[in-house]
């Protein structure tokens, strides 16, 4: 187990060095500037500007000294906002984003399995069909349409919920349910063809004949087996949710990552696109870590470590 | 019985046993097979007894007709073999005895599937649920796919009883590893630990004999229960059924197409033919004197070492299709022996002996003139 860790780790290390080399070329190869604006600066100001952020060094001495400033984490000060520094940025948004993300991945995963559970159960009857519909439609609606009409339904016309922010957990109802929607439906349908599946194996056969009763069937035998699949995809999924932030977050002014990341961009704020990438990255990463981890726990099968005496 | 009867009765059997069953017993152990039967008892207690049994499927193709009307009895302690060709509904019947027919699509009609006093046809799910794996069990074909991979052997052994016998966690694990051993598996401390893929096929199958075995049923229904393995653990797992049957006392309805088997272990034979028992007899009657055209079909069918030179007899044709059964004798499109009368009405069953029955036209006195006539090359 520790090895395999271990090796993992180094994995991740190199796969977050990539991701920096390449948003770095990237970046720079985006035409303009951070320094550049409406204003007439005087040149002096401007190559002083330029000399102050290392701008006019060549390009593989900004390289090397931003491979630095990762290893450190220390990305200095914003370029467009020189108050404060990249890790302040990171410090103050990320804990809301993160938020908003478990709890979107929460009620996704919750209720999708749920609800393609039901649905495998009551095959062809009106709650498969129900909540296939639903389904569909759920991963046909892009979350950002989503949250629009949940903003003008919900919260404009029947007052249910407010409207934006993200103060009170009457505030967290709408963004989470824009942004998990559509990976709800996915391991909705997921969960149900895996369940139908499963629900046709020999072992379940047997465990009927055995007499278990059906609440226990379905939860210990049938849906670890089920879950498999649903856990595959959780890795493309988190990041399809960690990406979603950014644009809920816009939609409904939650003061978290998404908005530093996104005007970085436009800004050109080279060390803030730098250090949200990288760290959105690793993060990531991470998650992917832990996925496969859960996937040896669910299925013994799959052996993380190698034990002795193993047959 | 006193020694000396045992001994004589010992003979006896040894006598009867011999020449011609060791061609289908191709496992070469009959000495012991003789003893294994000595052992056992079969009394006269009726325990199953199936009347008139459909069953039927709706599918988007029609209607199938997979079990059209079987009938038969099992004592305690008696083994009773099922045979037929794949497709010729022994699954569905074992199937539709322990519950486990989906309805719909499946469905169930008879006169009584009668398991002791109980008619389990008019049993709710829940009733059935008090019987299944407690007074019935059920060994499937495929080892392999039989147990849960993703739950250890000590689960899926225990659980049953946990839920049946409201046996504590420790009762139950005790009684595991008691089952364990029974069947032949080493270490079953450790054992109960280890997950499905930890075991290899042969063990698998002892595991699921274990399992069914686990709350001591009564009736032990065992689908295939060794096609799935190859010859010397089919030898293995054939002589463990033996052994718990004398043990137990329980009754086993053994299906199978493979008359190896049947000859080793069973006590009576049920051939069944597109959904219909069409012979039953005990083990004797039905290799040594078989009188419907697929019973024999079927028996020279089976590959001999013994007799030289010969090429492998089929049964030539294919079964009926079930969706629209024929209204006579199912097998007349394939019989040698067809009349006319056979097509179209279905005969009546004809009692050869106490146990000896048999559906066939032929067994009619009009229709013995035909058989002198045409000497069937056995």
């Amino acid at each position: 187990m520790g090895k395999y860790i271990l090796k993992r780790f180094l994995m991740m290390l190199v796969t977050i060095f990539i991701i920096a080399t390449l948003t770095f070329f990237l970046m720079h190869a985006v035409p303009g500037s951070p320094l550049e604006s409406d204003r007439n600066t005087n040149e002096t100001v401007q190559a002083n500007l330029e000399r102050f952020y290392k701008l006019d060094q060549p390009l593989h001495i900004q390289y090397l000294s931003y491979m630095q400033s990762i290893v450190t984490f220390d990305f200095g000060p914003s370029i467009k906002d020189p108050n404060r520094t990249v890790n302040e940025l990171l410090a103050r948004g990320f804990p809301i984003s993160f938020e908003l993300g478990m709890i979107t991945i929460l009620v996704a995963v919750v209720s999708g399995i749920i609800l393609g559970t039901m649905a495998a159960l009551r095959h062809n009857k009106m709650i498969d069909y129900a909540a296939m519909a639903f389904a569909v439609i759920g991963i046909s609606i892009p979350n950002f349409v989503l949250a629009t009409v949940l903003i003008q339904q919900l919260a404009v016309n029947w007052n249910l919920f407010p409207p934006a922010t993200w103060t009170s957990p009457m505030h967290m109802v709408l963004p989470v349910l824009a942004l998990a929607t559509g990976p709800m439906a996915i391991i909705a349908r997921l969960t149900r063809s895996s369940m139908l599946e499963v629900l046709t194996q020999d072992y379940i056969k047997m465990a009927r004949a055995k007499g278990i009763k059906p609440m226990r069937i379905v939860l210990r035998h049938a849906l670890r087996n089920a879950l498999m699949p649903v856990v595959t995809i959780m890795g493309t999924l988190l990041a399809g949710i960690l990406t979603g932030t950014f644009v809920i977050e816009k939609i409904f002014a939650i003061p978290g990552m998404g908005k530093y990341f996104v005007d970085s961009i436009n800004n050109r704020d080279y060390p803030v696109i730098m250090g949200t990438t990288v760290f959105y990255s690793a993060f990531l990463i991470f998650m992917l870590f832990l996925v496969d981890i859960v996937y040896g726990i669910l299925d013994p099968r799959i052996k993380l470590h190698k034990k002795e005496g193993d047959v | 019985m006193t020694g000396k009867q045992i001994a004589e009765e010992l003979a006896r059997t040894r006598l009867e046993d011999g020449a011609d069953l060791d061609a289908v017993d191709h496992t070469g152990k009959r000495g012991k097979i003789v003893q294994a039967k000595k052992r056992k008892t079969v009394t006269d207690e009726r325990i199953l007894s199936v009347q008139d049994l459909h069953v039927t499927f709706n599918t988007y193709g029609g209607t199938v007709q997979a079990v059209r009307g079987v009938n038969f009895d099992l004592y305690k302690g008696e083994t009773l073999a099922i045979v037929g060709e794949s497709g010729c509904g022994k699954s569905v019947t074992s199937n539709a005895i322990m519950g486990l027919i989906q309805q719909p699509p499946g469905k169930i009609k008879s006169k009584g599937v009668h398991f002791k006093t109980q008619d389990l046809t008019k049993l709710s799910k829940k009733e059935m649920r008090k019987i299944q794996g407690v007074d019935i069990s059920m060994i499937f074909q495929d080892p392999m796919t039989a147990l849960n991979p993703t739950l250890t052997i000590g689960e899926q052994l225990t659980e049953g009883v946990k839920q049946h016998k409201n046996l504590s966690k420790a009762e139950a694990k005790e009684r595991a590893i008691d089952m364990l051993k029974l069947v032949g598996i080493p270490n079953p401390d450790e054992r109960l630990k280890q997950y499905p893929h930890q075991f290899s096929g042969g063990m698998r199958q002892r595991i699921v004999i274990a399992i069914a075995l686990i709350c001591e049923p009564e009736l032990l229904i065992a689908d295939e229960p060794t096609t799935a393995l190859d010859v010397t653990i089919q030898a293995q797992i054939l002589e463990l059924f033996e052994e718990i049957q004398a043990k137990t006392g329980v009754s086993i309805i053994l299906i199978t197409h493979d008359l190896g088997v049947v000859a080793k272990i069973a006590d009576r034979i049920a051939v069944m033919y597109a959904g219909k028992v069409i012979e039953t007899g005990d083990k004797r009657e039905i290799f040594y004197n078989p009188q419907h055209p697929y019973t024999k079909g079927l028996l020279t069918s089976v590959p001999r070492l013994d007799l030289a030179g010969g090429e492998l007899k089929p049964i030539d044709g294919t079964p009926p299709d079930l969706f629209a059964p024929p209204s006579g004798c199912a097998f007349a499109a394939r019989c040698p022996f067809s009349m006319d009368v056979c097509t179209n009405v279905y005969p009546e069953v004809t009692t050869l002996s106490e146990t000896h029955k048999v559906d066939c036209w032929l067994q009619d006195p009009r229709a013995q003139k035909l058989i002198d006539e045409q000497a069937f090359a056995r």
